[in-house]
């Protein structure tokens, strides 16, 4: 070890890694992961925003986590967002390429994404 | 993409409960469930609730999971890991309602349980939330930068006045100023040799915080040592350990290794030609190789042996060369004081002990674990909230701290801010903090028996008044146990453990008596009852105990009679029984095995 910044590339590189122990703050993004969900293809979902958010620097900002059957089983892959003093918003009918949008544009940019929502979609 | 970790708790106390077989079945259910590009199972240092081990939590969540077995792992990986629905039935049953919580979405957090609450880690904060094994991990948690800080913006006068500013004093039990101990091993002849040296000979029973940070974050205390070279001069380290320890030995040797490779130990480190390495040496387990120079003596190849102070080690120290010895928990907090600087540390306890303490909570306690709290929490806070309190409905006699070096603190003084003077002033001692907790079924003079055959035992055997002095003292506790002592045994006990505690070489010998006269000023009444009377109040002095059969109750069974090895019970089927006295040896069998309630204990 020669130099600080050394030291500093290795806890850049490790930050995301222990990042997730922190006690849950900020945006909680959460998938509904029951049977139906898995089957209506949560899993790619799920993987897609905990990528997303690394890859947008949320880390420290933004909780992935999972949840059971939330009770829409039709709308689901379901996927919830929460943040402290807002409304929750649902998003339903979820793909990868959605998530991939709403991260950037709700996660990082705070607008959630209309047309994805629950209040949106007929019930 | 890893999304979530599973933190299982590879400490000394989880790994006895079989922690590292639930880690293996977690790996291959996950691998066989295709998650293992998803979750990462981590092996980490103690979470300190050891009483509920093997413990396990999982993130982002922070579910805690207590007491899990390895035939619990599938049902986790399948409902939790795989589909999100926890696993009720595991989860720490304070948390539970917070899990509960979580599955509705709501925020959850382990550490608002009463258990945690109170605590402040700084000495304990990478426990339980780092993989020891991994140096990466450390660095993550701005591991050594408080060693690039000093060797890059201070001068090693900058680094012992920081320290001493902090008002840390050392956590092994003596108290004394850290920053006043390096200040004493500053300066000297350019190019003097210096060691620094690390106190891991952890020898109270009941005490096991310095194991827990040495498995649990192990370069903390590399980095620590490091920087207490640069503040002093030396090149050198040595980290005195004891083989009773083997995880902790393991990870130490890993952590060494590992920073040498990547050259935070060594020959310049970060280009600013200072060099620094470490050695480690087991110690055999003697108690008395955690006295400062018994335990030089002991790293120097000798029989560990104490010699008289001064000169001071700082002085004349491992090698007749000045050396800064400093015991485990102080070092853990070195790298956090200049991380965040003297005024933070100072803003934490009381006026004359700054910080916070890790306490090694044991006996008849409902949380038994490892607990860090701010200096001048009371005691009550500590057992009551943080350790739930004595458990079985059973009442709070004493605490006793410092190990075979304290005294026992009882109830009355309840609300004492926990600190050193003021535990010495109530006649105990912090020591390295255990603090074994005792109810209404202890015996206080047996207690004091028990640390004194202890210390007994333990003596090297150099000096008079302790090889000598506690057996005296320990012959006349057996008297007293044994109901044969008269009150004139009570001013000798007094009077040799006076002349003891001022005549000893070292601090094993002086703080001998210390358990004895702590229950003798507190709790004279149960001597006395055990010389007056013959009794033993808590019922826990064989000798003084008789066993009889109330033959109102007996219904003649011969269950007891049938049992007692000792032929001492007669009497036939469907009559009351009788106990021959002098036949009795009051093992308790009778008693056990009586379904009536027919026989008591006096």
């Amino acid at each position: 070890m020669k130099s600080v910044e050394e030291l500093m590339a290795i806890k850049e590189k490790m930050k995301g890694n222990v990042v997730l122990r922190n006690e849950a703050d900020g945006i909680r993004v959460v998938v509904g992961m029951a049977t139906c969900g898995i089957s209506a293809g949560a899993r790619p979902v799920l993987n897609a925003f905990v990528e997303a958010v690394n890859d947008l620097d949320l880390a420290g900002k933004v909780t992935v986590t999972q949840t059971g059957c939330i009770g829409i089983c039709q709308f689901e892959p379901v996927v919830e967002v929460f943040e402290e003093g807002k409304e929750k918003v649902t998003y339903v009918n979820m793909t990868a390429e959605k998530a991939r949008r709403v991260a950037e544009e709700h996660l990082r940019d705070g607008k959630p994404v209309v047309d994805y929502t629950i209040n949106n979609t007929s019930l | 993409m890893i999304r979530s970790h599973v933190l299982v708790c590879g400490g000394t106390g989880c790994t006895a409960n079989n922690s590292t077989q639930v880690r293996e079945a977690l790996e291959k259910e996950i691998a066989a469930k295709g998650l293992d590009g998803e979750i990462q199972v981590v092996p980490t240092g103690c979470f300190g609730l050891c009483a509920l081990g093997p413990v396990m939590i999982v993130y982002p969540e922070g579910v805690f999971y207590s007491q899990v077995k390895p035939e619990d792992v599938p049902e986790i990986v399948e409902e939790h890991l795989l589909k999100g629905r926890v696993v009720e039935r595991l989860v720490y049953n304070e948390t539970a309602q917070q899990a509960e919580a979580a599955a509705h979405h709501a925020a959850t957090s382990l550490s608002e349980t009463a258990f945690y609450k109170k605590q402040h880690r700084v000495a304990l904060r990478n426990c339980g939330v780092i993989n020891p094994e991994v140096i990466e991990e450390y660095i993550a948690m701005d591991g050594y930068f408080a060693l690039a800080k000093v060797l890059k913006e201070m001068t090693p006068m900058d680094v012992v006045n920081e320290i001493s500013k902090s008002g840390l004093r050392g956590r092994g039990g003596g108290g004394f100023p850290t920053g006043t101990k390096w200040k004493f091993a500053l300066g000297g002849e350019p190019g003097t040799k210096k060691y620094v040296v690390c106190n891991a000979d952890e020898g109270d029973p009941g005490a096991f915080m310095d194991r827990s940070v040495l498995e649990g974050d192990p370069h903390a205390v590399l980095e620590a040592m490091a920087i207490a070279g640069y503040a002093i001069g030396a090149d050198e380290g040595y980290i005195y350990v004891r083989a009773e320890y083997p995880i902790a030995v393991k990870r130490l040797e890993i952590a060494i290794k590992q920073a040498r490779e990547l050259g935070l130990l060594g020959k310049d480190i970060f280009g600013t030609g200072f060099n620094f390495d470490i050695q480690l040496r087991l110690g055999a387990g003697a108690f008395v190789c955690g006295e400062e120079t018994a335990l030089l003596t002991s790293i120097e190849g000798n029989r560990g042996e104490p010699r008289p102070r001064p000169p001071f080690p700082a002085v004349k120290g491992l090698f007749g060369k000045p050396t800064v010895i400093n015991n485990v928990e102080t070092y853990a907090n070195i790298p956090q004081i200049i991380l965040n600087g003297a005024e933070w540390f100072a803003s934490m306890g009381t006026e004359k002990s700054k910080g916070t303490k890790v306490f090694a909570l044991g006996g008849k306690i409902t949380n038994t674990g490892l607990v860090e709290i701010p200096m001048g929490t009371t005691l009550r806070e500590v057992i009551e909230e943080i350790g739930g309190g004595v458990p079985n409905g059973k009442k709070f006699k004493a605490a006793q701290t410092g190990g075979p070096s304290g005294g026992c603190i009882p109830a009355e003084h309840f609300d004492v801010p926990i600190d050193y003077d003021n535990l010495i002033a109530i006649g105990s001692m912090m020591g390295s903090g255990g603090m074994i907790v005792m109810d209404e079924d202890n015996c206080m003079v047996d207690i004091a028996k028990f640390f004194l055959e202890f210390t007994c035992d333990e003596s090297c055997g150099k000096c008079t008044p302790c090889r000598i002095g506690t057996k005296r003292m320990l012959e006349i506790m057996n008297k007293i146990t044994s109901g044969q002592a008269t009150m004139d045994d009570l001013d000798k006990l007094e009077e040799l453990a006076a002349y003891i505690q001022a005549n000893a070489l070292c601090g094993l010998g002086n703080t001998a008596p210390n358990p004895v006269l702590s229950t003798l000023r507190y709790f004279r009444d149960e001597y006395e009852a055990h010389i007056k009377d013959h009794t033993c109040p808590a019922g826990v002095c064989r000798a003084l105990l008789s066993f009889e059969i109330i033959a109102d109750k007996c219904k003649g069974c011969t269950l007891c009679a049938r049992n007692c090895p000792a032929g001492a019970i007669s009497g036939a089927v469907k009559q009351a029984h009788v106990i021959d006295q002098d036949k009795c040896i009051k093992c308790g069998v009778c008693i056990q095995n009586c379904k009536f309630d027919a026989i008591i204990k006096k």
